[in-house]
């Protein structure tokens, strides 16, 4: 039986998109143990760990489509439906990109040069922190709803968001580091392989981008 | 007159079915709120509605009585035939009824007082004649539909913005909910009992002087937020379930909060919608028992009894389906929001109930709840069905008398 009280209730965004954020981080966290594998020339571990990406982005995609076919344009929300959408978007971002740049590693069985090998796998790491960060921030939509986008809740957001631009920061200042280790020794590696090697830096360390751009999202809704 | 049994009997029947009716549907919606917040269970729910629907009936339940009893027709007209507006009475109940069950079965969003006073309406303008109607007060009732969920969304806008200045956007959130809930405790119960002694009591045969009154409401108000600030203080934050701003124990202290009103929600219901079904039936009853349309005869208390045990019975055998189903889909009503829409909902219902004006709760009930969202309260509000509830009345009046008017025919020609 329809009830006209329960239907005014369009199906919040807020649970859903906690849970995606979560889901685009478990997909990027995955990255350690695939790297670790991968600097040891471990491909099958590899491509266990791979497929476990895979899935979690097919899961975070899957979910993205859903909240977006609950977000119909006639619903009344405190912040405007296109800054939710936008939000939605990086979050998933984060999730792609670490399928993508696994599966540029796992395509060419691209080994990393060992002598940069622990300064990459501390990249990476950093990446992860980002994400980690990110979804610790999403996760007080929730709060940020509940107190109307307004007062001491938008500070201890703020406060997170803060601190997720400087995880991403740290991650550029690594990401330039990481270039010099590797121009370094470029010459002593196969060139098409060292291209490549550029490029998985460079594909990492889009997901603390995407995880910051998350932040800015998150951002333009406080100041709602 | 052999021919009054008859008449009364199938009245209480019809009553009975009516008010039946707005406990399967009605009631449901008043109720789910606080459930659907976890405040209360169905269980729970369901007795509080018992006894408040009940009060509300007894204690503030008269001027809408009296307003569908006999302030929509012009009784003096049919002085010479007081069996029409028997018949009239008797279609208006059934065709509200039959309404309500047909549209509640389809999923349309009705009202229970839209479906009566359309059909009293209805049989008055078409059965007798135009002039039969009281225009000037049906145009009164017809303007508070509009009014009444407008002034329930004000209420629950401002309630909820002073939530969020005074306790929600806070460092503290809990310390303040601690310090400010027992006042809106204090102002839920003092709005509440003040009307009702103002406006009930006399019907139960006490009467208070004006200082009196306000005395005593203020008394029992305190003493609700006294004991309602001794549960609080025994309540603790639970590490596990929160982050640092406590919301889900803020949330739990509201919780105290809405169990009080939705004592007052129900307490509002019973005094408006009661009405609904015992109106007629108390017309009926004044003319089959004196023969004299302008009698003023008092309510015989198993009249109230059909009244409040009707909707029992609806809200016990149908209305917990329709009050499990509402709350899970309106979970985003947590105890702070869903208190503010229930005390705009309750303190608009009972002013208009204390008037004597006939309104729908959940409409009511409605424009309180889009009061909250204009205050950024609610996650996700669907206009394209509030503009379809908006539409609802304009169906439900035609609806309800073309009903009324078939069975005001059928009752002439065949009853004696």
């Amino acid at each position: 039986m329809a009830n006209m009280l329960a239907n005014i209730f369009g199906s919040s965004p807020v649970k859903p998109l906690e849970k995606h954020i979560d889901i685009s981080y478990r997909c990027a966290r995955e990255l350690r143990g695939f790297f670790a594998a991968a600097v040891k020339g471990n491909w099958s571990k590899a491509r266990k760990v791979r497929a476990e990406i895979e899935r979690l982005e097919h899961e975070a995609d899957n979910l993205k489509k859903k909240i977006r076919l609950h977000l119909p344009k006639s619903l009344f929300m405190p912040v405007p439906r296109e800054d939710l959408l936008e939000l939605l978007l990086v979050q998933d971002k984060i999730a792609n990109r670490t399928k993508d740049v696994s599966g540029l590693v796992v395509g060419r069985e691209l080994q990393i040069p060992a002598e940069i090998s622990e300064q990459f796998l501390d990249f990476v790491d950093r990446n992860v922190d980002a994400a980690k960060q990110a979804r610790k921030s999403v996760r007080e939509l929730n709060e940020l709803f509940t107190a109307g986008f307004r007062g001491a809740e938008v500070v201890l957001v703020a406060g997170m968001i803060e601190k997720l631009d400087r995880i991403e920061t740290d991650t550029d200042e690594k990401q330039a580091a990481l270039r010099a280790s590797l121009f370094a020794i470029e010459k002593s590696l196969d060139p098409i392989d060292a291209i490549f090697v550029y490029q998985v830096i460079e594909l990492t360390g889009e997901i603390a981008d995407m995880a910051e751009r998350v932040g800015r999202r998150l951002e333009l809704l406080l100041s709602h | 007159m052999e021919a009054q049994y008859v008449y009364i009997s199938l009245a209480a029947v019809f009553g009975l079915f009516m008010a039946w009716g707005i406990g399967a549907n009605d009631v449901a919606n008043a109720m789910a709120t606080s459930v659907g917040s976890k405040a209360l269970t169905i269980k729970q729910a369901i007795i509080v509605a018992a006894i408040f629907e009940f009060l509300g009936a007894v204690l503030a339940g008269g001027e809408v009585t009296a307003t569908i009893r006999k302030g929509i027709v012009d009784a003096e007209l049919l002085s010479h035939e007081p069996r029409l507006l028997i018949y009239g009475m008797l279609a208006a109940l059934l065709a509200a009824g039959t309404w309500l069950l047909v549209a509640s079965r389809n999923g349309w969003p009705v009202s229970t007082t839209h479906s009566i006073v359309g059909a009293i309406v209805g049989f008055a303008a078409v059965g007798i004649g135009v002039d039969a109607v009281q225009w000037g007060a049906v145009g009164k009732i017809v303007m508070s539909w509009v009014i009444s969920p407008l002034t329930a969304g004000f209420i629950a806008y401002l309630i909820y913005l002073s939530v969020q200045r005074l306790i929600l956007h806070h460092e503290d959130p809990l310390a303040q909910a601690k310090r400010y809930v027992p006042m809106y405790m204090f102002f839920a119960a003092f709005t509440l009992t003040l009307v009702t002694i103002l406006k009930g009591l006399k019907h139960v045969g006490l009467d208070l002087t004006l200082q009196d009154s306000y005395f005593m409401a203020v008394a029992i108000a305190s003493g609700v937020a006294v004991v309602g600030a001794l549960i609080i203080r025994r309540i603790k934050p639970n590490p596990k379930a929160e982050k640092s701003q406590h919301f889900y124990t803020v949330e739990r202290v509201f919780g105290v909060l809405m169990i009080l009103t939705a004592c007052g929600m129900a307490f509002a219901h019973g005094s408006n919608d009661v009405a609904n079904a015992i109106g007629p039936l108390a017309a009926v009853i004044g003319i089959a028992t004196t023969g004299n349309v302008a009698a003023d005869s008092p309510l015989p208390i198993w009249v109230l009894v059909i009244g409040g045990g009707g909707i029992v019975i609806g809200l016990a055998t149908y209305g917990r389906r329709v009050i499990a189903t509402v709350g899970e889909k309106i979970t985003q009503l947590t105890p702070s929001r869903g208190f503010a829409a229930e005390l705009a909902a309750a303190t608009t219902i009972v002013i208009a109930s204390g008037t004597g004006i006939p309104i729908s709760t959940t409409h009511v009930l409605v424009g309180a709840v889009l009061g909250v969202g204009l205050a950024r309260g609610i996650e996700a509000i669907d206009l394209r069905v509030v503009a379809r509830i908006m539409v609802s009345w304009v169906i439900t009046i035609p609806a309800g008398a073309f009903l009324a008017i078939v069975f005001f025919y059928i009752f002439r020609a065949v009853l004696p």
